[in-house]
């Protein structure tokens, strides 16, 4: 075991690695990993949010889901109903309608046998005055005697 | 032990054991140990650079991952240990870690490959392993040494760690025990850091080279040697790393010690 001068000389290597480490291979080393450290708890804690999103988003379809089957069925029962009250409507009017026409006819019917009854009267009276001229086999006169044709008339009625 | 004129196996030994040296008495120095471990460490030092420049926070590649993972492990250490504000303490353990893990990993090159290479291309001697040279080992503790001073007073102030050195443990009455207990426990740690290293790596290089004596010394035994040689490789995978660490480590908790008031 001899110590001497190379102990100087690999002091100074010593030295001169130390500093190089210093200086040049750890600073972007431990920056590179602290960045990448970064990233990855960024990357973690960006997928750990994604997913309760989609956590809270499942949930809210869920939700919706169901209001909107409530609401179909809720609109389901009024169109049922709002279907029963149509018909029971429209059998109320046809029958409010049929009734109409039914009395509309009667009333029709009842006036053509007036009208009817008035041409036969009158056609009868006509008849009884020619009757009356030819019996008679003179000339009445027609104005003298409208008064009492009339009159026969009125009686007829 | 394949060098023309079939040396001893004392000579063989004591071959692996000396380095390739210039220069006289204290002014000696160790080629082999400060260009191994210097090319290492640009080699290694430099790929890292290069990779730190293009690291991204996207998805690390291969390298970029695996260098990453070693750092990390590093700084997770560092930031369980030490918790002062300190942007030198991780840099300096990772420098460690990696730097004498490299220099640690040379000794799973086979013992007889490099010297044999180099003497072939003429160089006498060459240990390949730097950190069985104690200079390269009390180098680091030293520095380390030195920068665990600086933060005393960096952190403490003088006047601090002073106070430190004189009342801690036995109360202000008893400073000279308390300075004299200082004086030790700081003296020991660069000396427990240098020698720990470079014994266990010294120890298994020998171990190495025993083996590969034995195997050289009997066409018989060679197989067994062989055998034996391949399972303290595969142990000592174990050892160069967790002695890269115990370096590592307990220079943070030096710094540590440094950093925090008692």
């Amino acid at each position: 075991m001899n110590i001497n001068a190379t102990l100087f000389g690999q002091a100074l290597w010593f030295a001169v690695f130390i500093w190089l480490t210093m200086k040049y291979i750890w600073p972007p080393l431990q920056k590179a990993m602290k960045d990448r450290e970064k990233q990855i708890a960024d990357g973690l804690a960006a997928s750990e949010k994604g997913r309760q999103e989609l956590e809270q988003a499942a949930q809210r379809v869920k939700e919706e889901l169901q209001k909107a089957r409530e609401q179909a069925s809720e609109i389901l029962a009024q169109a049922e109903k709002r279907s029963g009250e149509l018909v029971e409507e429209a059998k109320v009017n046809a029958r409010a309608e049929g009734e109409r026409i039914v009395t509309a006819a009667k009333a029709e019917i009842e006036q053509e046998v007036n009208r009817a009854r008035e041409q036969l009267r009158a056609q009868v009276s006509v008849l009884a005055v020619t009757g009356a001229e030819k019996i008679l086999k003179r000339e009445i006169d027609a104005q003298a005697h409208a008064q009492l044709l009339q009159g026969l008339e009125a009686e007829l009625r | 032990m394949a060098d023309s004129g079939a040396p001893t196996s004392t000579e063989y030994i004591v071959h692996h054991l000396t380095n390739l040296t210039v220069g006289e008495g204290f002014w000696t120095l160790h080629l082999d140990t400060l260009i191994v471990s210097g090319l290492l460490g640009l080699v290694v030092f430099g790929f890292m650079m290069m990779l730190a420049r293009k690291a991204s926070s996207g998805v690390p590649s291969g390298w970029q991952n695996f260098v990453e993972m070693v750092v990390s492990m590093v700084d997770t250490q560092v930031r369980d240990t030490f918790h002062a504000k300190s942007n030198l303490v991780t840099p300096l353990a990772i420098t460690i870690f990696i730097w004498v893990f490299v220099m640690n990993a040379m000794d799973l090159i086979p013992v007889d490959f490099v010297p044999m290479t180099a003497h072939a291309a003429g160089v006498p001697y060459l240990k390949i392993v730097p950190t069985t040279d104690p200079n390269l080992t009390f180098a680091m503790s030293l520095t380390v040494f030195a920068i665990m001073i600086g933060f005393n007073f960096k952190f403490k102030g003088a006047g601090g760690f002073l106070k430190e050195a004189l009342t801690v443990p036995f109360g202000k009455y008893l400073f000279p025990v308390n300075l004299l207990f200082r004086i030790i426990e700081d003296i020991a740690k660069p000396v427990s850091l240098a020698l720990r290293l470079f014994g266990n790596m010294y120890a298994g290089e020998m171990v190495f080279i025993l083996l590969a004596v034995w195997a050289g010394a009997s066409f018989l035994w060679a197989p067994f040697a062989a055998t034996l040689s391949l399972g303290w490789a595969l142990f000592h995978i174990l050892i160069i790393t967790l002695q890269a660490f115990v370096f590592m480590m307990l220079t943070v908790v030096y710094m540590s010690m440094a950093a925090e008031h008692h």
